[in-house]
């Protein structure tokens, strides 16, 4: 990463906005997701980490899509990619709220949100 | 930087709104505070939307704002507020598992953006195109029927509308809805659940205290080792 | 206004889009500020009034007419307080996240046939969308109050406005059936002509759907009946409890501002938006393609009639809150998933079969068939051809 960083960074800043533009905001907010979900012991902050890759994953796809993004704007894929960004919006809330269930069923069973106590099935 | 006479409103909405939505993801990352990382996530999903908006996607983008922001997330505050108590506002995670986490994370971001650079392509706008409202079409490829033009160089004949994937989430939601209803259920019980056991245990604390950022876990880890395990 | 500055004034381009962008949402503001001063000044008028008694009689001579503003100067002075135990940030925060998602809603809000911040092709669904974010800033407040009142109170009041959200959603979608667009500009046009034209009166299952409406945005905007969040009686002030001086005014406007945008949205979807009961700018032979005084007169009375429509009903508002008793949070629940929901399908399902069925509505050849796609840009299925200026399709409407 370190030897094309710089030049392309900054011209990333200085040039009309385009797919990878779009790109690199997906991978940022999919990056921050997957850490979230490795990282925290809060159960909703790993929820939040799942919303996040969900979302990363959502900005790429619109990225696609967009006929005004790429240099030849009928190459996109157009509705296909609005679509199946919808789909995925809607998935998420589902995903969300049976999460959440579980997540409230073990936080009655144990008093606890702590993911490092659902420890039960251990060897 | 950008000459002044050539300040374009696009690319500084875009920068504004990603801006924002990095920024914001990274601070999901980062804060402790579970209510304040739901904040955060609320900031950068709403950003997300300007991001839909700013692509033309404007039917993606009110769904995002609606179901996502204004229902998936009130869902998870919902979740963070009836979990808010004093142990579990803020527990920290062991220093090995953050730079483990982190090396995962840069390792991915590398892969990634390495990836989002390789196509040339992707790097110029188009210019010139008119808007085009996608809702009407959108909403007839959700019935089945395709009315939009074909991408170039997409082989030739009927394209599928989503007419079954449509339905399938439909019933999806249905059972997703009977489901979390069921598992959310009163159950009644005859001895007390453990979380009214440590909730009796604990000395009545003000919500003042449960406010407050920053309690240590230890005090939390000291109710639950007495509760019934 | 943009394309007058770049052209006669020689502006850049980018400072006179800035320029013409700042000038919208100082209206859009004015709107919401002067709006929620003239509404609190009618408030506690027609409080009185309905309590027989006076009201403010003597700020401003014998109306009271300054009270608004005596109040506003008293709210700015006040001292800036904070609870000792609150969350520093998200305190601060939230008016201003509250405030701003009632704000944003008004940027698709029509006022007349070109007087729109932005003319979105999903106003109607931007609309409704944006409303729902409020809710997070009552959530953030009642937390970081860090009293137990605020609280209950904001999570009584997310519980409200989310499970209101389903039947308002249901309501707004039979006028976007009928009018085949979720482009509010184009609902209000679909209705211009006489009284007859308005949707309110095209078929009965509107009118019902009309009335689920109200009920519905009462309760979305949490004023009485269904005011349990801000009870005065119950919970000292709800989730605004610790809040003083200008961040509660914050708050307040939030409120007036969300109240005046649901009048005004059903004024645009249900009552004709800016087309008046009597069609008089049709009547005098001006319409949009007159020239540009004219027109320019046309859209103002059109906007005039608009404002007028939306102050009605946020002084019915007003009028129900004085009048009737608060519902408790389970006759609130019960009512919502009970009554409107049920109610508001059952409509939906009937205005759909009526449109199939009686496509002209009450009076035939008004309407145009059921299989007609309403979209001007859009031909038929596979085809389709580019999209032609923005008012082409409704230039020979006229309010």
């Amino acid at each position: 990463m370190a030897p094309f960083a710089p030049p392309l960074f900054a011209s990333l800043l200085t040039e009309p906005v385009g797919v990878v533009h779009y790109l690199v905001v997906g991978a940022i907010l999919f990056t921050s997701g997957v850490v979230c979900m490795a990282m925290k012991r809060n159960a909703l902050g790993v929820l939040m980490g799942i919303e996040l890759v969900l979302n990363g994953a959502n900005v790429n796809f619109v990225a696609f899509s967009s006929p005004y993004l790429q240099a030849d704007g009928a190459k996109s894929l157009g509705l296909d990619g609005q679509a199946i960004a919808l789909f995925v919006i809607l998935l998420a809330a589902a995903e969300a709220a049976v999460a959440l269930a579980i997540t409230l069923n073990f936080y009655n069973n144990h008093a606890t949100v702590d993911v490092d106590r659902a420890d039960d099935l251990k060897g | 930087m950008m000459p002044l006479a050539a300040l374009d409103w696009h690319s500084v909405f875009f920068l504004l709104f990603a801006a924002l939505a990095c920024a914001c993801a990274v601070a999901v990352v980062l804060a402790e505070n579970v209510v304040r990382m739901a904040l955060y996530l609320v900031f950068s999903l709403g950003a997300t939307a300007g991001l839909f908006f700013l692509a033309g996607a404007e039917f993606v983008g009110a769904m995002q704002l609606m179901i996502y922001v204004g229902g998936t997330l009130v869902l998870l505050v919902f979740g963070v507020m009836l979990t808010a108590q004093a142990p579990f506002v803020s527990i920290k995670t062991a220093p090995g598992d953050r730079v483990l986490a982190g090396v995962i994370g840069a390792a991915l971001l590398a892969v990634l953006l390495q990836s989002a650079f390789s196509v040339a392509d992707w790097r110029k706008p188009a210019v010139g195109r008119e808007g085009e409202p996608a809702a009407t079409p959108l909403g007839m490829a959700l019935l089945g029927t395709r009315v939009d033009e074909a991408p170039a160089g997409a082989p030739p004949g009927i394209r599928s509308g989503y007419l079954l994937p449509f339905e399938i989430v439909s019933v999806h939601l249905l059972v997703v809805l009977v489901g979390a209803a069921y598992l959310a259920r009163a159950k009644r019980r005859r001895t007390p659940r453990p979380i009214e056991v440590a909730a009796s245990m604990e000395p009545p604390a003000s919500l003042a205290a449960h406010a407050a950022a920053g309690r240590e876990s230890a005090r939390g880890g000291s109710v639950l080792a007495g509760g019934p395990r | 206004m943009a394309e007058f500055l770049i052209n006669s004034v020689g502006l850049p381009e980018w400072l006179a889009w800035t320029l013409t962008a700042l000038v919208a949402a100082v209206l859009i503001l004015n709107v919401i500020a002067g709006g929620a001063l003239v509404f609190i000044w009618a408030e506690r008028k027609i409080a009185a009034r309905i309590q027989d008694r006076l009201g403010p009689t003597r700020t401003g001579g014998r109306f009271g007419w300054l009270q608004s503003l005596a109040d506003g100067i008293k709210l700015i002075a006040k001292e800036d307080l904070m609870p000792e135990g609150a969350d520093g940030m998200l305190f601060r925060l939230a008016p201003y996240v509250s405030f701003c998602a009632s704000f944003c809603a008004f940027i698709a809000l029509p006022f007349a046939f070109d007087f729109v911040g932005q003319r979105l092709n999903v106003g109607v669904f931007f609309v409704v969308a944006v409303l729902g974010l409020e809710v997070f800033g009552v959530i953030l407040a009642g937390y970081a109050s860090a009293s137990k009142w605020s609280l209950f109170g904001a999570m009584r009041e997310a519980a409200q406005v989310v499970s209101y959200e389903v039947p308002l959603g249901m309501c707004v979608v039979v006028p976007v059936m009928l009018a085949g667009s979720m482009d509010l500009v184009t609902i209000a046009e679909k209705q211009a002509g006489w009284l007859g034209n308005w949707y309110l009166f095209h078929d009965p299952f509107t009118f019902v759907i009309f009335w689920v409406y109200v009920t519905c945005a009462v309760a979305s905007v949490n004023r009485a009946p269904f005011d349990l969040a801000e009870a005065e009686s119950e919970l000292v002030a709800g989730f605004h409890t610790e809040y003083s001086g200008l961040r509660w005014s914050y708050f307040f406007m939030a409120e007036y501002g969300s109240m005046f945008l649901v009048s005004a949205l059903a004024a645009v979807l249900f009552l004709g938006g800016w087309n008046g009961p009597i069609p008089v700018a049709k009547l005098m032979g001006l319409s949009a393609g007159t020239g540009d005084t004219a027109h320019y007169l046309v859209r103002l009375l059109g906007m005039v009639n608009l404002l007028g429509k939306a102050t009605l009903g946020v002084l019915v508002m007003m009028w129900v809150r004085w009048t009737l008793p608060r519902l408790r949070i389970d006759q609130v629940m019960t009512t919502c998933l009970k009554y409107c929901t049920p109610i508001a399908a059952a409509m939906f399902a009937g205005a759909m079969i009526w449109q199939l069925v009686l496509p002209g509505g009450l009076v035939p050849g008004l309407s145009r068939p059921a299989g007609e796609i309403r979209e001007g840009w859009l031909e038929g299925p596979g085809g389709r051809r580019p999209a032609p200026a923005r008012g082409a399709d409704v230039a020979g409407v006229s309010p």
